[in-house]
């Protein structure tokens, strides 16, 4: 058994709800999963999925009209529902940190780049001696490529690219153990973006940091994930290696997905795969099978039921009837050999 | 001259763009620009020509502030060009005057990137589908309502109905893309500018967008200039692809042709950079050094040389000319013979 295999967060059971004048929507239900310590897990679905919301809640950054309703979330062991707000303030400084679409939320704009990590330090260690840490700063800046000069910018003076830069730098910092990547690389062009995946993979390698991306970008995916995580509706409909995913794709949502992703490649499919529909409302989810109104081999159990997330391959794991038994199935469970 | 206007000519190329260029002033304080003694200019067009054949789909690709938009916005008359010449259907559009370019107008039609952006909120679908018909055909007011509704019900609003009613905020987001894009063929133009059309839409429905915009130029005979960032979603649609570096075309040709045989430096890099759906297949070319320029001051010589990993002496200092280097495939590049193979 090697760092891979060791478990960093193990999620259960957890929900989350906003309440909103129109009812209850429930945006992250009953999920669970975990996060390998050093891994690169990749969680897709397209927007309204409930990718945002799970990210937060692993953080617990969920505020009103928001809730967590109900799980647990175990970060090395101890659940991080249960702890009170000075812990959680360490948790999340120390432990975990967040890089968003638009760094600029995050970023302080009258603070230069070598301050919020000075600062990042001061808060969270005691009897720092400055010296020291700046000069850990200084060597983080140039690892993560930032020019040294660059250290005494203003957020606004810098790149997109280097924005996020400066944020993954804010958790590395601390020797954060989880990174949570929301959308990071979105709003950058392909070859910034590229750029960032380098770099995030390079931060893995060196730090053993384990880093959650979360994007709709499913090609994104497919470049940097060592796993994947496919949700929809609030639900992890499907979960595996990235070569499970990619190469055997169990879920028709996922299957559908996947062919309905352009490609640059001249031999890849000419034409789109077509998925009827689009993604539910969640203040009325569809009974059953969250995805059964859409689903191309839904059968009558698919809309009364839900399915369970099974895992019928090691390692590999999905939330659709096709590959779980029930008494009132017409068809017969597929077997997966892979 | 009326005539001229509403009436296609049939030229073979539809649009020809020559040497456009387009500066814009770079804002700055009175006292900056005193104590500067000049104003700056972001070069956001610098002297780029193409042509779009009549019923083919042209790709405009290039990071964000290459100058797309810009260009997008002068080929239908938007803006004026700081130097050089757009002609549609061999008219030259610096030649009209306000009238006649509205006229002229009535052949052209854009749909943008952020359809809530582009309705009005407070006004119907369908008023928004017939607004293009009111203008551009007033004497056929009889009519519009039942042209809307076919269009509207063509482009998947079905049934049209129940959508001519409504508004904006009560519908999906693939819907009021499909409503954008139903009131700018209402018009049956001959030209449509899409200006990263279904960049925000997510991946399945911007598979049935894309599907959607390929029959519509078939059945309505439509030219698209079509922009983008995404090489990938290009693949779709465009028939031939231009590719753009700060506000400079580096590389054209057959969509096919270019992504098969990319010579640009610049074009290799960003082909490389888009990430393929397929883990075993993942980037192993390095990224180009460093980030785009200032478009105010770019860089001597080729404007790519500061970043090309293939830069000689010569680039910084010479700007590479277009050369068609294979049929009908030309390249700004010194040194293009050498990814020629
Ligand atoms: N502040 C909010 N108030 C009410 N509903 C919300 C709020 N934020 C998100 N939601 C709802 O929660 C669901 C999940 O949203 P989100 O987590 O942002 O999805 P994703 O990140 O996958 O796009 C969506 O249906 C969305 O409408
Ligand atoms: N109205 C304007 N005034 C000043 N600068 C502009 C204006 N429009 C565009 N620019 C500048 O011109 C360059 C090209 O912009 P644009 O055509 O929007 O590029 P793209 O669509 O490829 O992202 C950018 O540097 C942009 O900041
Ligand atoms: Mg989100
Ligand atoms: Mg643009």
């Amino acid at each position: 058994m090697n760092d891979r295999d060791e478990i960093l967060v193990r999620i259960r059971d957890l929900s989350v709800t906003y309440h909103t004048r129109l009812g209850p929507v429930s945006a992250v239900d009953h999920v669970s999963f975990d996060i390998r310590r050093g891994e690169i897990l990749g969680l897709v679905g397209e927007s309204g999925c409930g990718k945002s919301t799970l990210g937060k809640a692993l953080l617990r950054m969920i505020a009103p009209p928001a809730e967590i309703t109900g799980g647990q979330i175990l970060f090395e062991g101890e659940d991080i529902l249960t702890f009170d707000e000075r812990r959680l303030r360490d948790f999340r400084g120390r432990k975990a940190s967040m890089i968003f679409q638009d760094p600029m939320t995050s970023l302080n704009p009258v603070q230069r780049v070598e301050d919020h990590l000075v600062e990042a330090v001061e808060v969270h260690e005691q009897k720092v001696d400055r010296a020291n840490v700046l000069e850990r700063v200084a060597t983080l800046i140039e690892r993560l490529g930032i020019q040294k000069r660059r250290i005494h910018d203003y957020p606004h003076q810098l790149s997109g690219g280097m924005r996020q830069r400066v944020m993954i730098g804010l958790g590395l910092v601390l020797n954060a153990n989880l990174i949570i990547a929301d959308e990071a690389t979105t709003s950058l062009d392909v070859i910034v973006e590229a750029k960032l995946v380098d770099q995030l993979r390079e931060i893995r390698d060196q730090y053993g940091v384990s880093i959650l991306v979360i994007t709709h970008n499913i090609a994104l995916v497919a470049e940097i994930a060592d796993r994947v995580a496919v949700m929809y509706a609030g639900h992890l409909v499907e979960m595996g290696s990235v070569y499970q995913i990619f190469d055997h794709p169990l879920h028709p949502y996922t299957r559908g997905l996947l062919r309905s992703v352009p490609s640059i490649k001249l031999d890849d499919q000419e034409e789109l795969y077509k998925m009827a529909g689009e993604p539910p409302n969640l203040t009325h989810p569809p009974s059953g099978c969250r995805f059964h109104p859409r689903c191309p081999d839904r059968m009558g159990l698919c809309s009364q039921s839900q399915p369970q997330l099974r895992e019928v391959a090691p390692g590999h794991w999905v939330q659709c009837w096709l590959y779980q038994d029930h008494p009132e199935k017409e068809s017969p469970t597929l077997e997966v050999t892979e | 001259m009326s005539e001229v206007l509403s009436t296609p000519k049939k030229t073979e190329n539809l649009v020809e763009v020559h040497q456009l260029k387009k500066y814009f002033p770079v804002q700055k304080s009175f006292l900056d620009q005193f104590l500067a003694g000049r104003v700056d200019y972001v070069r956001a067009v610098d002297g780029v020509s193409f042509t779009i054949r009549r019923g083919e789909a042209f790709g405009l690709a290039g990071e964000s502030g290459s100058g797309k938009s810009t260009i997008g916005r002068l080929v239908i008359g938007l803006e004026k060009p700081t130097a050089g010449q757009v002609l549609f259907d061999g008219i030259d559009l610096a030649s009209l005057d306000a009238e006649s370019l509205r006229r002229l107008r009535a052949r052209m039609q854009v749909i943008f990137q952020d359809p809530m952006a582009s309705l009005n909120p407070r006004m119907s679908l369908g008023e928004a589908v017939m607004a293009g018909l009111k203008i551009h055909f007033p004497e056929s007011a009889d009519s519009h309502r039942e042209t809307a509704m076919k269009v509207m019900e063509r482009v998947g609003l079905t049934p049209p109905q129940f959508f001519f009613n409504k508004f904006p905020h009560q519908i999906s987001g693939g819907q009021r893309q499909r409503v954008v894009i139903a009131r700018a063929l209402v018009t049956h133009p001959e030209l449509v500018l899409a200006d990263e059309p279904i960049a925000m839409a997510d991946v399945s429905v911007r598979a049935l967008l894309l599907d959607l915009m390929v029959q519509l130029k078939r059945e309505y005979n439509l030219t698209y200039l079509f922009i983008t960032h995404d090489l990938a979603t290009a693949k779709y649609i465009c028939d031939r692809i231009g590719i753009l570096y700060l506000g400079k075309l580096v590389e054209v040709g057959e969509l096919r042709e270019v992504y098969a045989h990319p010579l640009h430096p610049y074009t290799q890099a960003l082909m490389a950079a888009v990430p393929v759906p397929n883990p075993h297949e993942r980037r192993t070319m390095p990224m180009p050094e460093g980030e785009i320029p200032n478009p105010i001051h770019p860089p001597s010589g080729c404007r790519f040389h500061p970043r090309c990993p293939y830069a000689r002496a010569e680039c910084s200092t010479v700007e590479p000319e277009q050369r068609e280097l294979r049929p009908g495939h030309w390249v700004a590049c010194h040194f293009a013979e050498q990814f020629m193979g």
